[in-house]
């Protein structure tokens, strides 16, 4: 099924190569570079992405790979290809393509073109387990780690003092510990090696939102994309049960009770969870395997129980400066509340605005120091960045852009504005853990530690 | 293979796939569902492997077929995207005959392949997306009420874009077509060109059926006057014209509104269509097809030249007086002047037909004014779903083009698997594709150098339908016809050509000849053939009988 897997650096540089042809050709090291060259031709061959199957058709090399397919998958600013004679199932080849980067960040910690670099070994051997002769085997960690044998060598080591989330003073962090955002990254351990490292096991609940509002301040489209994931560090497995909002209910039901009750549409299991309480008391039961997977995913749609976090209250306006000169100006005066509860925050809030064709130069007034604005020409927009936005809060911003040559119609391309941010620490659709609980066959202390995080997949706003 | 599920089941497709003479005999029944049976135990990709062997299988009567469905329904809901889609597969490919069960099939899998479309993963979202459009060739209303997930997020890559527009535009109804084309009118003013101009084009189609709506945009769209998308407009009201002709008063009020004309050669071939064609209702049209002729010197496209002969040739039809003068000086410097050779042949043609006469010159330029096929009117066909299940949960859908069976360069380990597919499914569906058009020469002299491999009687009369309709519908099929004969001569002939698999099928049909036996009553075909494969003529034939049977059953 599968002839080649191999592994490009976003340069073209060939990281990993692994040919599953098994025809004695006589010059193959030739060829094969020829192939992946052909490939990253054509793929860099455009300005931006390419769609995942390439067919490399063109001259010498498509005589002498007529009918050769490649799918590729970018993940960690690498190309991830698996080139194939046959015609196989695309979600198939994709899948297995995200799940070989996934077992890489398992073993090597993180996902960079550096990582590959220094694990190569254990990349290959991970590779020679899990394929053969082209057939995909298996992709189970559990199954893997009785085979793999070398130790990943992982890139920086992990240090206590990267304290990227850690409060240092107030009452809650004396009660409830929080661990450094870097503590999940680490490699998962072979079991021949020493047990360094704490028996951890990281459960987050993250969700993707995809808004959509339109001109008058009305929600026209709002989508939540779930997963709950697991990351285990634990060296055996052991039963862990997860408890759920007992309130949880699935599907779209006529009746709506009282109480602010947590709804998902559907939702879709791992084929390793036991769902026999879950109807009943929302308790998932499951063994977790080393390393990363996903629990359960689930998604709502249209009507979402909390208010969209944020709100633009726009002004578009032309300021005719000196009318001799035929010079001007758009002003764009925008107020931003967020419409989080007051102690929550927002990180890395940045917003995009398009601005006319012709947009020489930027003027700003932005409320504190710690928030920048830029005009990108390229992008032809303006790119407004806030670290962190308190709950409750509102802020503005104005922005004079200098356009010359400024049209009646040009007020018009101030278009539709895309936001990005991260909301730590909370969930849309209000799901929580309400308890984790693992069977107690450790030796040893285990901890347990659960994250929630909401990221934007689309926000976008219209003018 | 160590761990593909346990021992037995390794040992049993590893002997499928390798041993030439179990391919010999068909996969037997109980093979078949011990297989199945045994699925549970498989991890995700051992299923996927084993659905995908199992699609050679042909139940032998509707009890094994409902025995092998009720034990895979479970894997229709399945955790895994591969395993669901694969399950699809096979579904619809054992339930052929039972058009309700494949119904249903997608009903329950609709789900599933719409979470598909919206994961994390870009890659798999193209799939889903792809796999989408495949099934809404058959079922078109299956996604209607999850329109809004198609909306194009921000950060998406353009392949992905493309594809959700093209989904839009077929998922388009009454209820929602104001949100959607608001939508669509955002990613107007994108920043890449290409983007914009493929939403014009969107909005252009959904122009075809809500003329009112989206002629208020795309002129809202000319207001902006920035090049890319004044062209692509006037591209997309060409194309409307010629689809949707009665919005053509609309259209040229406002083409003549705009003042802007477009820079690049597409957009102006396009402008110049639509002055030369409708130029009678353009009251300003002489006047800025004389600010091109003036300007001819500087211009460097020749197709642009040869858009501005022909057009002022009609438009000097229509309005003699005003065009005289500069068709005159077009003419002149085309003869004389121009250094391209094929601008200069057209000018002369005009020349010469204007020397013959007025009548003369109408009878060879005026064409039609709109799509003769009126594909508007009839909606477009929903198809069966056996047309696309052939590349369905494969790389076809993904790269744009359906993908032949590969027959030429396998590798050895591959070898048996394929070459004896082939042989082991005489049923197997065939696609038909046009490939490059034949000229009539060619086809001529190869119907005469070829001699007659397959002929049969087709068991059903000429359809009683226009002749026009009949090539439609030919066309739907991917058969192209070449002529035929006049509505009720006697005998009736037709000539028609498809391309599969690497052949080249040539075909006549005929009724009511005295020569040849039994064609009074019903066609017979005979079909010539270039190289030789008697399994693609087959198909042919199959799905002409079908096409054939359908257009009888439309017109009785």
């Amino acid at each position: 099924m599968i002839s080649q897997i191999f592994i490009l650096s976003t340069k073209g540089d060939h990281l990993i190569y692994k040919d599953y042809n098994i025809i004695m050709k006589p010059f193959r090291g030739e060829e094969s570079k020829d192939s992946i060259n052909g490939f990253y031709e054509m793929v860099t061959a455009l300005s931006g992405d390419q769609p995942p199957v390439v067919m490399v058709n063109s001259g010498f090399l498509g005589e002498l790979m007529s009918g050769l397919h490649f799918i590729h998958a970018r993940q960690g600013g690498l190309y991830w290809v698996a080139s194939t004679k046959t015609n196989p199932s695309p979600f198939t080849i994709i899948e297995f393509l995200n799940r070989l980067a996934a077992l890489t960040k398992d073993y090597c910690g993180s996902l960079s073109e550096k990582s590959v670099r220094m694990n190569f070994a254990l990349i290959y051997e991970l590779l020679d387990e899990m394929v053969d002769f082209g057939y995909i085997q298996t992709t189970s960690t559990d199954i893997l780690k009785n085979f793999i044998q070398t130790e990943a060598v992982s890139s920086k080591p992990f240090s206590l003092f990267d304290l990227s989330n850690v409060g240092l003073f107030g009452a809650e962090t004396q009660q409830s510990k929080v661990a450094p955002s870097v503590a999940a990254s680490r490699p998962i351990m072979s079991s021949r090696g020493e047990q360094g490292g704490k028996n951890e096991i990281f459960v987050d609940v993250i969700e993707r939102l995809s808004v959509v509002i339109g001109s008058k301040g009305v929600l026209m489209k709002a989508d939540i994309q779930g997963e709950i994931r697991i990351k285990c560090f634990l060296p055996t497995c052991s039963e862990m049960r997860i408890g759920l909002n007992e309130e949880l209910s699935i599907g779209k039901s006529q009746l709506k009770g009282y109480s602010s009750a947590v709804r998902v549409d559907e939702c879709r299991f791992h084929q390793a969870v036991k769902l026999d309480e879950f109807d009943t008391f929302r308790i998932l039961k499951v063994c977790p395997s080393q390393g990363e997977q996903t629990v359960m995913q689930y998604q709502l749609c249209d009507e979402l129980p909390c208010a969209p976090p944020f709100q633009l209250f726009p002004s578009v306006e032309k300021d005719y400066v000196n009318r001799s000169v035929n010079l001007s100006m758009v002003l764009i005066f925008l107020k931003l509340r967020c419409d989080l509860p007051p102690k929550s925050t927002a990180l890395n809030v940045s917003i995009t605005v398009p601005v006319p064709k012709g947009s020489t130069s930027m003027s700003q007034e932005l409320s504190s120091p710690d928030q920048t604005a830029e005009l990108q020409p390229k992008n032809k927009a303006l790119l407004w960045e806030i670290p962190r936005f308190p709950g409750g809060a509102q802020l503005s911003a104005l922005f004079k852009v200098d356009v010359p040559g400024l049209s009646s119609a040009s007020l018009l391309e101030v278009g539709p504005v895309s936001m990005s941010f991260e909301l730590p620490k909370q969930t849309c659709t209000g799901l929580q853990i309400r308890f984790l609980r693992l069977s107690p066959t450790q030796t040893g202390l285990s901890q347990r530690w659960v994250r929630y995080v909401t990221h934007s997949d689309s926000y976008t706003i219209r003018i | 293979m160590p761990y593909f599920g346990s021992e037995e089941t390794v040992k049993e497709l590893k002997r499928a796939l390798s041993n030439p003479n179990v391919h010999a005999d068909r996969l037997r029944y109980k093979n078949y569902i011990s297989k199945v049976i045994r699925m549970k135990d498989l991890d995700s990709w051992a299923q996927s492997e084993v659905l995908t062997f199992l699609l050679r299988y042909r139940p032998r009567s509707d009890d094994q077929l409902f025995d092998i469905l009720s034990l895979l329904d479970s894997f229709l809901q399945s955790a895994h995207a591969h395993v669901t889609v694969a399950t699809l597969r096979l579904f619809l490919q054992l339930a052929s005959a039972h058009p309700a069960v494949q119904a249903d099939a997608l009903l329950r899998t609709s789900a599933p392949l719409l979470a598909t479309c919206g994961a994390a993963s870009r890659e798999l979202r193209f799939a889903g997306l792809c796999h989408v459009q495949q099934v809404m060739r058959s079922q078109p209303g299956l996604f209607g009420t999850h329109y809004k997930r198609f909306f194009c997020g921000y950060s998406e890559p353009t392949y992905i874009k493309f594809r959700k527009m093209e989904i839009l535009v077929e998922l388009v109804n009454d209820e929602n077509v104001s949100l959607v084309l608001e939508e669509l009118r955002s990613y107007c003013t994108d920043v890449s060109p290409e983007l914009a101009q493929a939403a014009i084009a969107a909005i252009g189609r959904i122009a075809r059926t809500y003329s009112e709506k989206c002629l208020d945009i795309l002129t809202g769209l000319l207001a902006l006057k920035q090049d890319h998308i004044t062209s692509a407009v006037i591209q997309t009201f060409r194309d409307l014209v010629w689809f949707c002709p009665q919005s053509t008063a609309a259209v040229c009020q406002t083409v003549e509104a705009c003042v802007d004309s477009p820079q690049d050669s597409e957009g102006k071939q396009a402008l110049l269509w639509l002055l030369g064609e409708h130029g009678d209702q353009i009251s300003s049209a002489p006047y800025v097809m004389e600010g091109y002729i003036d300007g001819l010197k500087t211009e460097l496209s020749s197709a642009v030249k040869m858009e501005l002969l022909t057009a002022s040739v009609k438009m000097f039809l229509c309005r003699p007086a005003e065009t005289q003068d500069m068709l005159g000086r077009l003419l002149h410097y085309c003869i004389e002047e121009e250094s391209d050779v094929c601008v200069r042949d057209r000018a002369l043609l005009c020349y010469r037909l204007l020397q013959r006469g007025v009548e003369e010159t109408r009878k060879v330029v005026t064409g039609p004014k709109s799509d003769p096929s009126m594909s508007v009117l009839t909606g477009r066909q929903e198809e069966p779903i056996s047309q696309w299940t052939a590349t369905f949960n494969t790389l076809g859908p993904l790269s744009g083009r359906d993908l032949c069976p590969q027959t030429a360069v396998i590798s050895a380990a591959d070898q048996p698997s394929s070459s004896a597919e082939k042989e082991l499914l005489p049923d197997e569906e065939i696609s038909l594709s046009l490939g490059s058009p034949l000229s009539h020469e060619t086809f001529e002299k190869m119907w005469l150098d070829l001699e007659i491999l397959h002929r049969q009687t087709l068991g059903s009369p000429r359809p009683r339908t226009a002749p026009d309709t009949l090539q439609a519908a030919l066309q739907l099929v991917k058969i192209q016809t070449l002529a035929f004969t006049p509505g009720d001569t006697v005998p009736w002939k037709a000539y028609i050509y498809t391309r599969s698999t690497g052949t080249l099928i040539l075909a006549e049909l005929l009724q009511g000849d005295q020569q040849a036996p039994g064609s009074d009553e019903s066609l017979v075909v005979s079909v010539k053939q270039q190289p030789v494969n008697q399994h693609a003529i087959r198909g042919f034939v199959s799905i002409l009988k079908s096409v054939l049977q359908t257009l009888n059953v439309d017109s009785s």
